[in-house]
């Protein structure tokens, strides 16, 4: 017997769909209506969401579905399916809490625009469709709600189209994420011809099961990394993280939400989710596609790191920020640490979700001014903003104790450091704290301390906006304490395992060594950034490698002389092939059809219209001559006969 | 003078002969389906006559052929005099020499 909620699980996405579908169907013009539409699609979504992860709650290790036939083909069938499991129901509860706080926050942060509905509409179109991605109990329908996220990005990213950079950004994030996404299909198409289903769990038929590993076998790896190119599509990771930087030419709760709650989640969620996949066959808990993932992961920490530290703009030092808790949570899951991963990736949703958030209400305040060079002295003007991105910033680089990003934070370098295949994840993941406290405190600094350097005046933002940053900094707040290593129920939650209330647990020496990391990154940025000017000290004493971080690695540079040059390059080779090759081919073939059919238009004039004509022409005379005899007189036709009987009469005495 | 077949065939060709000359020769309709009506009795005559000396004159069979043959041509006459009517009707004519919209 499933519970009703399971059943029910489709309404999730869909509440939030139907509201996009009605705001953009009968409330194009009407603000208040719109907002309170999707905020309403929110809270229902949220309160369903809170339904079944209660109903998780109960037993440990929970797991429900609710499996359809989509269509049938031949012998095969195509199914689909909603799952409830700890990971889904804490996901969904995650990204549907962020999201209501993100979207009152649009409330207040888009009221001057004039696409204020159009903007709630796709705000709604996009949680639905993530929320798509994390009840799917079928590799295509989560393929499908996938791709439904990618089109959101694009929508959202792209919303100010009448800039410029805004629509190449959306143009690129769409284009980047095809990339990955063409590895996820095959690696779907793979997955469904080697087990024979695309559903993840069908009591005990479900391609995630023992029976359908078993089937998949040696080629789980290949499928994996297949999959896995999707999730680094989606997740930003190395070497597809450009498109992340430049989406933030978005509106800034667009960036709050893609950054924290939905999109880049659903990479990390995905490679969770299809875990069993990456992990079959494991010796000692590494398998080759668990190592890529590890060392993808270790390369975009810390590069992503790296780069954000030179970077001037207060958005993309977050999205830079992002790129690299992402690669953490995938080094976490690479390692084995699912559970460390997922809580990364809650805890992350919700103070990145603040931060972005006090961003845009930093930047809204200042006059849409995103250059923190030209910032400074907020603390005072924006008291409440400069509190909440205050914990949101401790959160973020992992001050312990009170911070709920402390505690996955050292979860995960626990993991590493039990990985048995290499020690190096870990010494780097830690040299990736350092730089995360660092970064942050440089962006304090700038931001919030010292003299004001711009003449614009800045002011606090409206209540609507203010809120949700207060709700969400409490969140990562009480996070803190629902994390604690002390009683680590969800944790155990995740697992399936029992939790038990150990207070020892959270005096462990890796609480001593991130300690040590975070305050020698914040002591570090104060040192560095302590008086802080236009011109950064980094650059200053170290030119060379400033320009080397602040042009990001020159990645996009390198990619738009090699793989954008190369696609350029072959385009106009086609092109050139196209007019001259193919189009010569093409007009040759055409000319030999145009002498055929002047030589076919000869005929028919000369051949089969003459003849017609003539045989028309004869038919009249012979017809002519005929309507003679036709005098309408039947008294003559009468006679006509009786002279022909005679005549035969005659005939026949005479032959006889 | 015994009657004989020979002597019936002569009256009956005579009989045709009259018919046919009064078909081909009057202009007034009816006399037309006069003539006609008395080809048919000629036909009759016929037939009643090769039944009378044929090989074997059961007593009904020929009369009755010529009974039918008689009353078919009875009803082929009200219909020929219905068409008539009709045409009337239209060209305020029977005159068969005007009567000429059959030409090609």
């Amino acid at each position: 017997m499933t519970p009703w909620i399971v059943a029910y699980l489709g309404l999730v996405p869909v509440v939030p769909l139907f509201a996009s579908l009605l705001i953009l169907s009968f409330f194009g013009s009407q603000r208040r209506a719109a907002a309170a539409l999707a905020i309403g699609g929110q809270v229902i979504a949220l309160g369903l969401a809170v339904l079944a992860f209660a109903q998780t709650l109960g037993v440990p290790g929970f797991r429900a579905v609710q499996n359809f036939t989509w269509f049938t083909f031949g012998e095969n069938s195509v199914r689909l399916g909603f799952v409830l499991d700890p990971l889904t129901a804490a996901m969904l509860v995650m990204i549907t809490f962020v999201a209501l706080w993100i979207f009152v926050f649009s409330v207040g942060y888009m009221a001057e625009d004039k696409n204020f509905t159009r903007f709630f509409a796709y705000l709604s179109f996009f949680t639905a469709a993530m929320l798509g991605v994390v009840i799917a109990n079928s590799l295509l329908l989560l393929f499908v709600c996938w791709e439904l996220v990618g089109l959101a990005s694009y929508l959202l990213i792209g919303f100010w189209i009448e800039r410029p950079s805004a629509a190449a950004a959306a143009k690129k994030a769409f284009i980047t994420t095809r990339i990955g996404d063409i590895g996820f299909f095959l690696g779907l198409l793979w997955f469904y011809g080697s087990s024979g289903t695309t559903l993840f769990y069908d009591n005990g038929a479900g391609g995630l099961e023992a029976g359908a590993l078993a089937a998949i076998g040696a080629s789980s790896t290949l499928i994996a990394l297949l999959i896995f190119c999707g999730a680094v599509g989606k997740s930003g990771q190395f070497p597809l993280h450009v498109w992340l930087p430049d989406a933030m030419e978005g509106p800034t709760p667009v960036s709050a939400l893609i950054h924290a709650a939905t999109m880049v989640a659903a990479g990390v969620f995905l490679v969770a989710r299809v875990y069993p996949l990456f992990s079959f066959g494991a010796v000692d808990g590494v398998t080759p596609s668990l190592t890529v993932v590890v060392w993808t992961g270790v390369i975009t920490a810390l590069m992503a790191s790296l780069i954000a530290v030179a970077q001037s703009d207060i958005k993309r030092i977050l999205a830079y920020s992002t790129v690299s808790q992402l690669g953490l949570m995938m080094v976490s899951l690479g390692v084995g640490g699912v559970a460390a991963g997922i809580m990364h990736l809650i805890a992350h949703g919700f103070f990145k979700a603040l931060l972005f958030l006090g961003a845009g209400s930093v930047i809204h305040g200042s006059h849409h001014e995103q250059d923190i060079r030209r910032m400074g002295g907020l603390r005072s003007l924006m008291p409440l903003t400069f509190l909440t991105y205050a914990i949101g910033m401790l959160a973020l680089s992992g001050v312990p104790l009170f911070f709920s990003g402390a505690w996955t934070k050292e979860e995960i370098l626990h993991a590493t450091a039990h990985w048995p295949a290499s020690h190096v994840p870990h010494y780097l993941m830690m040299a990736g704290v350092v730089l995360t406290a660092l970064y942050m405190t440089r962006q304090m600094i700038y931001v919030f301390f010292g003299s004001r350097r711009s003449s614009e005046h800045a002011h606090e933002s409206p209540r609507v906006m203010t809120i949700p940053l207060i709700v969400l900094a409490v969140c990562t707040i009480a996070l803190g304490i629902i994390l604690t290593p002390g009683w680590p129920w969800l944790h155990g939650y995740l697992t399936g395992e029992p939790a038990q209330l150990d207070l020892a647990r959270i005096v462990q020496p890796m609480l001593f060594v991130s300690l040590v990391l975070v305050a020698a990154g914040i002591g570090l940025g104060w040192l560095m950034y302590r008086n802080v000017t236009e011109r950064d000290p980094l650059a200053e004493k170290q030119p060379g490698l400033f320009g080397f971080l602040e042009g990001k690695m020159w990645l996009d540079e390198l990619y738009e002389h090699t793989i954008v040059a190369g696609s350029r390059f072959a385009a106009s080779l086609s092109d050139w092939m196209d007019r001259h090759f193919w189009g010569g081919i093409a007009r040759s073939v055409g000319g030999i059809g145009d002498l055929f059919g002047s030589l076919t238009k000869g005929f028919d004039e000369r051949g089969i219209n003459a003849s017609a004509d003539g045989a028309s022409l004869g038919a009249r005379g012979f017809g002519r001559v005929i309507s003679i005899f036709h005098s309408g007189q039947v008294q003559l036709y009468l006679a006509a006969i009786a002279v022909s009987m005679l005549a035969l009469l005659l005939l026949f005495a005479w032959l006889a | 003078m015994t009657p004989t077949l020979q002597l019936f065939l002569i009256i009956s060709a005579a009989l045709f002969s009259v018919g046919l000359l009064a078909a081909l020769s009057r202009r007034h309709a009816i006399f037309v389906l006069i003539g006609i009506e008395m080809m048919l009795a000629a036909a009759n005559l016929n037939f009643v006559a090769f039944w009378r000396f044929g090989p074997q004159p059961q007593p009904p069979t020929g009369v009755m052929v010529a009974i039918f043959a008689i009353a078919i041509a009875a009803a082929e006459a009200a219909v020929g005099l219905a068409l008539i009517i009709a045409v009337y009707r239209h060209y305020r004519t029977t005159n068969i020499d005007q009567l000429d919209r059959l030409k090609g």
